[in-house]
């Protein structure tokens, strides 16, 4: 496998890898993992039984999924502005789209409680006329999270679309096809990769997230507690076992559901021709 | 279905891609779009596919306006250089496209949709590949799928932008003969767009040659080839030798040639450039008759055919002759001196 290649040094390439893949993060997974068995079944098992430990992974994986469902729909429109059409400020949008990247995630928390806050400027008119309460609530969770997910989605669609040829959707309507069956037929197939991709980064970066959701989230357990805040308090009770456990625990999880994207990915691929 | 397009101007910001460009193609006829790069063909046909539309001038279909008749219901089948098939379909769904997006009511059964796919697939030889994905296709193989696709949806005109111009010259040989045989057989009037001019002389019914957003001549390949109605064409259709020179009463002198000019019929020397096709000169020994004393330069087998480079001593003008080949050796040696004598000629002024 290794011979004849134009670029030699397989061995050598895939040893360093290997090495530095486990000092980066599967020695420290299994550190983490260790820690969290030395519990023993039993305690381990209520430590990540306990029903605020189970809220909170339903509020973890719940607000995810709903911010990741959400980039993946409004990321593919910022993305087919940015490549599509040619305005004013472009340059500028385009890398504003970066922001938060950059932005430490407290920041964007504080930014979001002032502004969804009871007596902030959307917060007073959502809560004031509709009775809508964000900030303190799930929904503030799920805003937060989407305002930090948003940049994978974009970035990951963005090169994809602009790859695309425009024969394509010509050839398209040639055939007779209308603009939705057009978008619908030709172009949004081509894009399936790249937006699943997109969702499992922006949903993988939500389910780790931590600074955002602190502030604009209240932290009442069992209703807005996410799990890395529940890791957090842990810790702070010098509860390093418990803490360990309940991150086991999140890793689990977040590693299936991201082993089933990876899986649609793959098929989608397949159904390209790629496979 | 027969093409009128007239009067016909684009222009992409300084650039004049189409200045007055009028035309006739008739119904069931194949014709070719010639002309160098950039010289407009490309924006012509797309204009005509309705994907790009004209700064003035009219685009008529059987006689009925369509110039800004959206592509979608023009009923034109457009096949790309680059081929443009849905990746992420197979060959049978590409085919099938144009059906499958008609609205219900128009929309064949499946039935019916799987069996004039397997028709097109047969048409185009490639029954077999129904199940494949166009990235497991050749060049030529994705360019006859693009072509049964485009005629699936049985259009009134097909039009292929240098359809062949994106695979390698022995497949290109193949298709050009494959998609005459295929026209005879289904008479839809095709245009297509081409900068190869053995491609056009070989395939088309007619030829277009077109030049800096200009038709320089209409004609069949034969007309073209044997009376070239301006320089550019001359240059363009086969080798040619140009030279200048001067004409006066009836004859043009050029570079030492004497040649008939008979549009030069008055008493006073007018500058003009000659063109002469290589096949077109004889060349004979020193010493027998007419002719140009000149000096063969090089001497190289083509084929079934001679290319020899004269020089004609006066200044520094090489002549290609072109001598037919009957094997054995060559009559003539580098460095030899022997005449020269053109036996067709064309003039013009300039």
């Amino acid at each position: 496998m290794s011979r004849n290649r134009v670029i030699p040094g397989f061995g050598l390439s895939l040893g360093y890898a290997t090495l530095y893949t486990s000092l980066i993060v599967f020695i420290p997974l299994a550190a983490l993992a260790a820690s969290g068995i030395s519990l023993g079944a039993e305690t381990f098992w209520a430590v990540v039984s306990h029903p605020q430990a189970v809220a909170s992974y339903q509020l973890s994986f719940g607000a995810s999924l709903v911010a990741a469902l959400i980039n993946l729909i409004f990321g593919l429109l910022v993305a087919w502005v940015l490549v599509r059409y040619t305005f004013p400020g472009k340059r500028i949008a385009d890398a504003l789209v970066d922001l938060p990247f950059a932005l430490p995630t407290a920041v964007a928390g504080i930014a979001l409680t002032a502004l969804y806050g009871r007596n902030g400027w959307f917060g007073q008119y959502l809560e004031g006329w509709w009775g809508f309460k964000v900030a303190y609530a799930p929904a503030g969770i799920v805003v937060a999270l989407t305002l930090i997910g948003l940049p994978f989605v974009v970035r990951t669609v963005q090169p994809v679309l602009e790859g695309l040829e425009r024969e394509l959707e010509e050839a398209a309507a040639s055939l007779g096809a209308n603009r939705w069956q057009t978008f619908r037929r030709v172009l949004l197939p081509a894009l399936v990769p790249a937006l699943l991709t997109g969702f499992a980064l922006s949903f993988a970066r939500a389910v780790g997230e931590y600074g955002s959701v602190v502030f604009i989230s209240g932290n009442m357990p069992y209703r807005t507690e996410i799990t890395p805040l529940l890791i957090y308090s842990k810790l702070e009770q010098y509860d390093y076992a418990g803490a360990s456990a309940l991150g086991v625990m999140l890793l689990v999880f977040s590693f299936v559901l991201l082993l089933a994207i990876n899986g649609l990915q793959y098929w989608s691929l397949r159904r390209q021709g790629g496979g | 279905m027969s093409i009128q397009v007239r009067d016909l101007r684009k222009t992409f910001g300084h650039f004049k891609a189409l200045d007055e460009v009028s035309l006739t193609f008739n119904s069931g006829e194949l014709v070719a779009l010639l002309g160098p790069s950039g010289c407009g063909k490309t924006t012509l046909l797309r204009i005509i596919a309705g994907l790009e539309y004209p700064d003035s001038g009219a685009v008529l279909f059987s006689g009925e306006d369509a110039t800004f008749t959206h592509v979608r219901e023009r009923g034109v089948g457009f096949v790309f250089q680059h081929y443009a098939l849905f990746r992420h379909m197979t060959v049978f769904d590409n085919v099938a496209f144009g059906l499958t997006v008609r609205p219900r009511r128009q929309r064949p059964s499946r039935g019916e949709i799987a069996e004039r796919v397997h028709r097109l697939l047969e048409l185009v030889q490639l029954d077999w590949l129904a199940d494949r994905y166009p990235d497991q296709l050749s060049g030529g193989q994705r360019q006859r799928i693009a072509l049964a696709r485009a005629l699936a949806v049985e259009p009134k005109v097909l039009l292929l932008d240098e359809p062949f111009g994106a695979l390698d010259a022995r497949v290109r040989k193949d298709l050009r003969g494959w998609l005459r045989r295929l026209h005879d057989e289904l008479h839809v009037t095709s245009i297509f767009v081409t900068h190869d001019q053995e491609e056009a002389m070989e395939v088309a019914d007619r030829i277009v040659v077109i030049n800096q957003g200009r038709v320089e001549q209409v004609g069949t390949p034969r007309e073209i080839y044997n009376a070239p109605a301006s320089p550019f064409v001359y240059g363009f259709i086969g080798d040619a030798n140009r030279l200048s020179g001067h004409a006066a009463d009836g004859w043009a002198e050029l570079a030492g040639l004497r040649v008939p000019a008979p549009e030069f019929g008055q008493p006073e020397p007018r500058p003009v450039t000659g063109y002469i096709r290589p096949h077109d000169i004889q060349l004979q020994t020193a010493d027998q008759g007419e002719g140009v004393a000149v000096r063969v330069e090089s001497v190289a087998q083509v084929g079934a055919a001679l290319r020899v480079s004269v020089r004609i001593p006066d200044g520094d003008t090489s002549l290609q002759v072109e001598l037919p080949h009957s094997g054995g050796g060559w009559p003539f040696q580098v460095g030899e001196p022997v005449k020269a004598l053109p036996r067709a000629a064309r003039v013009f002024a300039g």
